[in-house]
């Protein structure tokens, strides 16, 4: 191993239906696997709890050993673990803490517990380096859509600015994905039938898009993209699926990039971090990235294998916090599915 | 003894039904035949937190052994059936633990570390919520039909004559006379590890029937037995929002 100092730190994520693991030493990935049980969760057009728990069950052995594997570690190595407490699932968050503490106990080392949203934001200090003292995040995924003030991420010293009153940016996708004959998850095929469509060809609303919160709204959107397509399909006319996924996507990235370079700017932080599922959008990306150069924010936005969920980014925020000197969980930390933030899981 | 038989030092689980319990228990198998030694055991009601209380219950029951986590020779765990979420705590404890000691993990039944000590002819029934019962039939310790779920009413067809576990207690008045509340309500540890063991029917296992066959209650790799499908329903086609 190139760096071999600081901690070997071993990372959890079960909050949905990827089971993650990744080991991060000194800032720097060495090991990492990952098991998704989206395929059995496509056939019901969304995430179904129990599906995901049992899979986590059936995935976890196979998917530390193949992250120790990775890393040319074995069990014996491993320094510290860490773990997501919640949001999520709380089943499927119950599966990740079991065998983050049973580690934890059998190798006598220390236990963190963390919070999925900030470790959604953490996991950027292994692309781009450490952030600056403070920063925006706007996390988007198929279960969250939060803008967060970042003010110490090692001690969970974060603000949540706004977030979706309804469904998450990623729900919407995979809801509008289904009108339009899409598979699920909806983010990929839409990003992929939007290529040549237009993206004004349907000017669908911006939920909450003019108010003064950081509030996101997207129910309306999808039931207007809905009634945009059955109207078409009432009057015996073709569907224009480019044009309608170029539309509903240039919908969510426009509200979704212009309220996070307003919260920058609101909060006096040059910096963005844009992390979840929704990250990998292409057309967020590039939007995001226009408007943070003309408001001069800089903006980062980690690969997307490090921006949907994964172990590596637990494992990153864990290695923070026992490099900050943060007091370790008790083994009987609880699974929070709810877990707030500013405050660490306890 | 002249010579120290060669022994095993179990670490047993199970979190199938309201509970948690755990023990240590050290086997010997030599010449003079195999020994079981129960160096502690511990059990806390649950409810739905084994999330919360089993990792230190384990902790625990090893320190009153006196033992060190690393000197787990394997681990033992009841594979329910039982309530799913619970019942995984238990399960993904156990394999993590078998994995990070690179011990070997053995799955049992949970209704056999009910029923495999009873004489006679016995139902043990654990809660399955949903007005229905986990259960398992046993003839002198051997398992004799299930495990399977069902409707408490089922208990009545199996020609036993009692039935025990938590099963019998929730529905004793269902049971008329074949609830035995006086029985076992939750699966113990110390049979987990016995069972796991593959030692059930040994001769010198104390306070044990040594009746269990071993193509009945063999150990099985560490599964969740669930006995139901997921609840989820395949979505019809789109609901349209326009009327």
């Amino acid at each position: 191993m190139r760096d071999v100092t600081g901690p070997l730190v071993l990372g959890i994520e079960t909050s949905c239906d990827e089971t993650g693991v990744g080991l991060v030493r000194a800032g720097t990935v060495v090991g990492q696997a990952l098991a998704s049980s989206v395929d059995e969760h496509a056939r019901f057009g969304g995430v179904v709890p129990e599906v995901a728990a049992r899979a986590h069950v059936e995935a976890m052995p196979g998917t530390v050993a193949a992250a120790l594997a990775a890393a040319g570690a074995s069990p014996a190595d491993v320094d510290a673990v860490a773990v997501t407490a919640g949001p999520g699932l709380a089943g499927a968050l119950l599966v990740g803490l079991a065998a983050a503490k049973a580690y934890a106990l059998a190798l006598d080392v220390p236990l963190f517990g963390v919070n999925h949203l900030a470790a959604h934001v953490a996991v950027d200090t292994l692309e781009h380096g450490p952030l600056p003292e403070q920063c925006v995040a706007l996390l988007v995924s198929g279960g969250h859509t939060s803008l967060l003030r970042v003010d110490d991420l090692a001690r969970g010293e974060l603000a949540r600015l706004g977030s979706t009153v309804d469904d998450a940016a990623g729900e919407a996708f995979d809801k509008v994905a289904r009108v339009l004959g899409l598979p699920f998850p909806g983010g990929p095929p839409i990003d992929a039938a939007a290529v040549g469509g237009d993206p004004a060809y349907v000017h669908f609303p911006r939920g909450k898009g003019s108010d003064a919160t950081f509030d996101f709204s997207f129910s309306g959107l999808k039931t207007a993209v809905a009634r945009w397509v059955e109207a078409r399909e009432r009057a015996g006319e073709p569907v224009p699926v480019a044009h309608v996924a170029a539309s509903f996507r240039e919908a969510v990235a426009d509200v979704l990039s212009a309220k996070a370079v307003v919260a920058c700017q609101d909060a006096g932080v040059g910096t963005l971090v844009i992390g979840g599922g929704v990250a990998a959008n292409a057309r967020l990306r590039t939007l995001a990235e226009q408007r943070c150069e003309r408001a001069g924010v800089t903006l980062r936005v980690p690969r997307p294998s490090l921006c949907t969920d994964n172990g590596v980014m637990v494992a990153a925020l864990g290695a923070m916090q026992a490099a900050a000197g943060v007091t370790p969980s008790p083994l009987d930390l609880s699974a929070d599915p709810g877990l707030p933030l500013g405050g660490r899981a306890a | 003894m002249s010579r120290t038989l060669p022994s095993v030092l179990v670490l047993a689980l199970d979190t199938s039904s309201a509970a948690c319990v755990a023990a240590v228990v050290e086997h010997a198998e030599g010449h003079a035949g195999r020994r079981e030694c129960v160096l502690a055991q511990r059990s806390v009601v649950a409810g739905r937190r084994h999330g919360e209380l089993l990792a230190p219950l384990l902790s625990s029951v090893l320190a009153d052994a006196g033992q060190q986590v690393h000197d787990v020779d394997a681990v033992a765990v009841g594979v329910g059936p039982g309530p799913f979420t619970g019942l995984r705590v238990g399960v993904v404890t156990a394999t993590a633990l078998g994995q990070a000691l690179g011990v070997p993990v053995h799955g049992v039944c949970s209704l056999d570390a009910i029923g495999a000590a009873l004489p006679g002819r016995v139902a043990v029934a654990g809660d399955a919520r949903r007005r229905e019962v986990y259960w398992a039939a046993y003839e002198d310790g051997k398992r004799v039909a299930g495990p399977a779920v069902d409707r408490p009413q089922v208990l009545l067809e199996l020609g036993v004559d009692r039935v025990v576990g938590a099963g019998a207690t929730l529905y004793a008045e269902v049971l008329s006379g074949l609830a035995d509340p006086t029985g076992p309500q939750y699966p113990s540890p110390v049979l987990v590890a016995h069972l796991a063991l593959g030692t059930a029917g040994a001769a010198g296992a104390e306070g044990l029937p040594g009746t269990a066959g071993p193509d009945r209650l063999s150990p099985a790799p560490p599964i969740p037995l669930y006995l139901r499908r997921p609840d989820a329903v395949l979505p019809g086609p789109a609901k349209r929002v326009t009327a």
